[in-house]
């Protein structure tokens, strides 16, 4: 039959034609053998454009479609999803990549890019003028998901497939659930305190049967791909008994010698080897920190169910798809950062609400009671020098938040906000207007006019030319300085790593696409939620949850997946049977056959994968690959020169 | 006036859809500069590279062939980077027999987010075969 192809390439905004000249590449192509239609289109992905493809294919009776664009990891799916809708056969559609491997790369050279978008552009319609009508090929999906990290978002997530039917493993390599949040005390909107809100998810998630929780529990390997994952999970002992007598527990705690910095607390305090942060943290049931336990065996001769001898151990799981939850980590001020770490009153925004959560009657640091505070905002966010140029997006709300909840616990405290510009967006305005109606004050700085820290006896000084005065010099003595840092990703990075997970300019877990494909990753079935794709408050973070569980789902749902009919195809005349394909081949997917007196080699094609090892290593060169024949590779790069 | 433009070789990539395209991609994405004259062809694993693909290339006149290979995160399996190294090793002999230049031919393992290596390696190419054509 002869091709007519239709070709459309996009302008994207100005994403592609700020830098390819798509009239020169449109007007380099619609002459060509078997072309039938060429167009330039602002945004090929709107709907307007959408439609009017489904027209021309059907109105055109077009065989082959090309679409000049973004990477086909975005709009692959879009457009042949477009081509079954004019009823074409969505493999005889052809993507051609010009924004991510030209207009962007290439933006110094505008006349580069075009030649090279116009080539890339010929290399699809070769491709599109032999592409054949195929059926997809279905594999079996592992109706379970795996959600990295038990958080707010990765609980929220469980619940969201817990509610949708699936089998959720919930693996968390703390000792305990909650995360970041299970540290905050009152969160805005709800003043509802971080432990209460875990606590009530955690309840939620023990009434169900298709969540499985593991704590102290690292995924240290996994193999395979979206639809049948299998992760080898490794799970550290907790060295203490279920069901044991918890006032004997208490006992063990008490007796304890050792004293560590409290982590939980931001190091603010210590804690003992063997703990938990609250009573009704979950697991409901203390651990031992093995790495700085004495083995003194003080906590075994007051409780009975201190047991040393449980082993690590390894879990084999089989998912169809990954949820990342794995959160983030405070900013930590370099050493002398606006005197961290040398001013003994200055502590960070995370110290800080510990504080508000540790004292009681009275806001003491150091053995002395804290009147005047004073917030130093967009610490480690904003830089202009340092690395993470991005703002952190919370900070400004939990500090005003944090500051209302100071006054309002212990009374008689003054604020003051050495700020670079509010940004408390949306309903969080409320908190600022009602910080100021509260006498909070609030001193503005930019950037190359940050505020000076310095000890004068024992006073420590905060001292500004604030911009709202006229760049008027103003000093506050503060008996706390309080470094507003913002959210950096996790230092340990293991499982992204492991899995190979791309990251964005700001170093957090990157999406497809911000806006049309913000829970997917590059990575096939494995979606990203929470502060671990970038900072994020607790309600944005359990939005993305719900979207990243709801994308999971919709990978394990049907039982099966679509998968590429990409397969080998032998040619037995040309074969003279050497073995060599079937050793090639990691499936076991080829075997030899006698027909009278010849022998050949003959696909198994249930079992092919398409990875196409047998092509290279094939003497006669009898095997093809389906969408990747000589002719079409060759033709290929035949345009591309 | 002399011709100050650097000059651009001709360099075909071979890369995998799972692994080295969404590093490439990236490169994009983070708007890190190579040659406009850097193309790519997308495969579904670095082992199914066929030799007479690449002297295809060479024959018509591309001036290298860069192999972004899977490396050992290949879904098909851990023995891909042995076989593209295999069928690397084969082709250099066929380019030998062909008096072109082994070092046209160039492999290296690129994971999803090498972004940055992916282009390294081709700048580094160009800057090679720019020199070796003198």
């Amino acid at each position: 039959m002869k091709k007519k192809i239709g070709i459309y390439i996009c302008h994207c905004g100005g994403n592609i034609s700020d830098y390819v000249d798509v009239e020169k590449v449109k007007k380099a192509v619609e002459n060509d053998a078997d072309i039938f239609l060429a167009k330039t289109t602002m945004f090929a992905c709107g709907d307007t454009n959408q439609n009017e493809m489904v027209d021309d294919i059907t109105n055109m009776k077009l065989n082959g479609v090309v679409v000049a664009s973004c990477s086909p990891k975005l709009h692959l799916q879009t457009f042949r999803s477009v081509s079954e809708r004019a009823g074409l056969n969505k493999y005889q559609y052809v993507h051609a990549n010009i924004r991510e491997q030209v207009s962007w790369p290439h933006s110094d050279d505008k006349l580069g890019a075009t030649e090279k978008a116009i080539k890339q552009v010929k290399a699809a319609i070769a491709k599109a003028r032999l592409a054949e009508p195929l059926e997809p090929m279905t594999i079996t999906a592992q109706k379970a998901v795996a959600v990295i990290g038990a958080g707010v978002a990765g609980i929220k997530a469980a619940l969201q497939l817990s509610d949708m039917g699936t089998q959720v493993y919930l693996i968390e390599r703390e000792p305990f659930v909650g995360g970041r949040t299970a540290q905050w005390e009152r969160i805005f909107t709800s003043n509802e305190t971080g432990k209460e809100i875990i606590s009530r998810l955690y309840k939620d998630i023990l009434s169900r049967d298709n969540i499985t929780v593991f704590t102290q529990a690292e995924v240290v390997d996994y193999s395979g791909s979206i639809g049948d994952f299998k992760l080898m999970v490794k799970v550290a002992p907790r060295f203490i008994r279920e069901h044991c007598v918890e006032d004997n527990l208490q006992k063990a705690i008490d007796v304890c010698p050792v004293e560590v910095p409290d982590s939980f607390n931001f190091e603010i305090n210590s804690r003992k080897a063997i703990y938990n942060h609250y009573p009704s943290e979950y697991p409901y049931l203390p651990v031992i920190d093995i790495q700085n336990c004495t083995r003194c065996g003080e906590c075994e001769k007051v409780c009975k169910n201190i047991d040393f001898s449980q082993k690590e151990e390894t879990l084999n799981l089989q998912v169809g798809s990954i949820l990342m939850a794995t959160g983030f980590d405070p900013y930590t001020p370099a050493d002398n950062e606006y005197g961290y770490k040398h001013i003994d009153n200055v502590i960070t925004l995370p110290q800080f609400k510990r504080l508000l959560a540790l004292n009681d009657s009275k806001l003491m640091y150091n053995g002395k009671v804290i009147k005047n505070i004073a917030y130093i905002y967009c610490v480690g966010s904003r830089q202009v020098n340092g690395d993470n140029k991005y703002c952190s997006r919370y900070c400004c709300t939990s500090t005003i938040h944090a500051a209302i909840h100071a006054k309002e616990k212990f009374g008689n405290i003054n604020n003051y906000h050495f700020n670079r510009g509010i940004r408390t967006y949306g309903k969080q305005e409320l908190l600022y207007d009602e910080s100021s109606r509260m006498g909070d004050i609030y001193l503005q700085f930019f950037e190359d006019g940050e505020p000076q820290i310095y000890k004068e006896g024992n006073k420590t000084i905060v001292k500004v030319k604030d911009v709202l005065t006229k760049y008027k010099e103003l000093e506050v003595e503060a008996d706390l300085v309080v470094l507003v840092t913002g959210m950096v990703p996790r230092k340990d990075n293991a499982i992204g790593s492991l899995l190979k997970l791309p990251r964005g300019r700001d170093k957090f877990f990157n999406e497809i696409h911000m806006k049309l494909r913000p829970v997917e990753t590059v990575i096939d079935g494995v979606a990203i939620s929470g502060a671990c794709q970038g900072p994020k408050n607790v309600t944005e973070s359990v939005n993305s949850a719900l979207s990243a569980a709801t994308k999971s789902f919709s990978i394990v749902s049907k039982g099966e997946i679509d998968l590429e009919p990409v397969i080998a195809i032998i040619d037995k005349d040309n074969c003279t049977w050497c073995g060599a394909c079937a050793e090639a081949c990691p499936y076991d997917a080829i075997q030899k056959t006698v027909d009278g007196d010849k022998s050949y080699a003959v696909l198994n094609s249930t079992v092919c994968k398409g990875c196409g090892m047998c092509l290279p290593v094939c003497p006669s060169d009898a095997i093809d690959l389906t969408a990747y024949s000589n002719h079409e590779i060759e033709n290929m790069i035949d345009a591309l020169l | 006036m002399p011709n100050t433009a650097p000059q651009k070789a001709k360099i075909l990539v071979f890369s995998t859809e799972k692994i080295s395209d969404p590093a490439i991609d990236m490169a994009g994405l983070l708007k890190l500069h190579y040659p406009p004259t850097v193309n790519t062809i997308t495969l579904p694993c670095s082992s199914g590279v066929k030799p007479r693909w690449i002297l295809h290339a060479f024959e018509k006149g591309f001036d290298g062939v860069f192999i972004a290979a899977d490396g050992s995160d290949c879904s098909y399996g851990e023995s891909c980077t042995e076989k593209t190294g295999n069928i690397v090793a084969k082709t250099h002999e066929m380019m030998k027999e062909r008096n072109i230049d082994p070092a046209r031919l160039k492999m290296a393992a690129l994971c999803s987010v090498c972004s940055e290596a992916f282009v390294k390696h081709v700048k580094s190419f160009n800057e090679y075969l720019i020199k070796s054509s003198k």
